[in-house]
């Protein structure tokens, strides 16, 4: 089935079979090996990106069902000057990844909520229920709270600004 | 694993959707939310020639009071219930910290009410609240539309009264009065576990006497279960502590009828339904006292 993904503001003309799950035509066809795939149940959250701005999981979604719609993932986070994105600097402040396999996840997730939720910063219990979401074996998930609320702040400090 | 091959349709309009459906050389599968089917896909549980996907179809995604009920689309994404005026009265508290208890954000993001209503897992949170609220389902196929009573609808784990070239189109909720009192009380071993038990409960008071009281189980057996010998035992009584406790007694003993899982023998999971009937019921007949409280401050 003929399809036309735009990841990342790119647009990505593809041949796809319809069995085929977003997450792995993103990182077969599109080569954009950011996305991770953990479970492929939709349990652990390793393949979340956004769909038409909205965090889902990449392995329960079929690629044709994203035809026309706007994709973002991991690597289409960084700033116009190729500087990481201000989740990507909080998530290094504060030691928020030790092994990696989660942290596209994790921060798509928190993308998807910061562009959503502007009040995100002063909602600490929203950002409990949102890491809820995705599984991290290695920190205990308190830095990752950490680097979503320190990145929350600074968006909230330059929309104040704005 | 990967899903097998199928094939794949997009439809624009329900007409569409019940022609593909009704195709009878092919078993086909509706694809709403889809985060139940694609991974039964993936297992190879479920393995459908054609896929039909509902998300583009005009007219499925309304939300909104009629009468004296809400009527949800086919495409209402669970995440639609987590805003506070999303429904009104009693019944929006209700679906609001039920919903809180499904997955996680981003599943709430893309699976439907109606699709749990169409998946019917014992465990699911919005089909024990169908069934305790008398929700009535709009299933469509080409020749026409049925109403089918939610308590004519679960038929079994995934077996439901909704033939294979239907598609319900919608699900009414009856709204639920000023003076009812509600509480939606899960238990489960993690966060990411589906529900061990789980009750939905309202309760209805009148001069101090309880008037009415819809008591939903969730995995208190293969299917949803209505909780009637427990309602039965509250109504026409006085407001009073004790009777909650008897209440989940005999929800627990009569109304419930639990299959085993791991780590829940159906003697624990009666037990957990007798502790959580009473609990809901106490918190419902709080909920109600807050009400009435704040409708007795609005006056003044």
């Amino acid at each position: 089935m003929k399809i036309t993904l735009t990841v990342n503001a790119t647009d990505y003309p593809l041949d796809v079979e319809p069995r085929r799950i977003l997450a792995d035509v993103l990182r077969e066809d599109c080569r954009l090996t950011g996305t991770h795939l953990g479970c492929e149940h939709g349990v652990c959250g390793a393949c979340t990106v956004l769909v038409d701005g909205e965090a889902v999981r990449s392995c329960l979604m079929l690629a044709v069902q994203c035809d026309g719609r706007s994709v973002r993932t991991v690597e289409g986070l960084a700033g116009a000057d190729g500087g990481p994105h201000p989740l990507q600097r909080a998530f290094s402040a504060e030691h928020a990844l030790q092994c990696g396999f989660c942290t596209p996840g994790f921060l798509m997730l928190a993308a998807g909520a910061l562009d959503a939720d502007p009040d995100l910063a002063e909602h600490p219990e929203r950002v409990d229920s949102l890491v809820g979401s995705n599984l991290c074996r290695c920190t205990g998930y308190a830095p990752i709270r950490r680097a979503i609320l320190r990145a929350a702040e600074e968006q909230q400090r330059l929309d104040l600004q704005a | 694993m990967k899903p097998p091959v199928f094939d794949y349709v997009a439809p624009r309009s329900v007409r569409e959707t019940v022609d593909a459906l009704g195709d009878p050389g092919r078993t086909a599968a509706v694809i709403a939310g889809g985060q139940s089917l694609l991974l039964e896909m993936h297992l190879w549980r479920r393995r459908p020639d054609l896929v039909v996907d509902v998300n583009r179809v005009a007219g499925l995604d309304g939300l909104g009071v009629d009468g004296g009920s809400l009527r949800v689309g086919a495409l209402v994404r669970h995440a639609a219930f987590e805003a506070p005026q999303a429904v009104p009265g009693p019944l929006g508290t209700l679906f609001q910290q039920a919903v809180t208890n499904i997955a996680h954000p981003p599943i709430r993001a893309r699976g439907t009410l109606v699709g749990s209503l169409a998946w019917a897992h014992p465990a699911s949170e919005w089909c024990a609240v169908a069934l305790a609220l008398d929700a009535d389902l709009t299933l469509r196929d080409s020749d026409g539309a049925r109403q089918v009573p939610a308590r004519d609808y679960f038929q079994g784990p995934h077996r439901t009264a909704r033939r294979p070239r239907e598609l319900i189109t919608s699900v009414r909720f009856p709204l639920l009065s000023d003076d009812t009192g509600v509480a939606f009380i899960e238990h489960r071993r993690t966060h990411f576990c589906f529900a061990t038990v789980a009750v939905s409960a309202t309760l209805t008071v009148r001069d101090g006497v309880i008037t009415g009281s819809r008591i939903g189980l969730v995995n208190a057996s293969d299917r949803p279960v209505r909780a009637l010998a427990a309602e039965q035992s509250l109504l026409g009584a006085e407001i009073a502590d004790d009777l909650y406790h008897r209440a989940g007694r005999a929800a627990a003993e009569q109304d419930a009828a639990p299959v085993a899982e791991p780590f829940a023998d159906p003697g624990y999971k009666r037990q957990a339904v007798a502790v959580l009937v009473g609990r809901a019921l106490r918190r419902a007949a709080a909920d109600q006292r807050s009400r009435a409280a704040g409708r007795t401050e609005g006056l003044r």
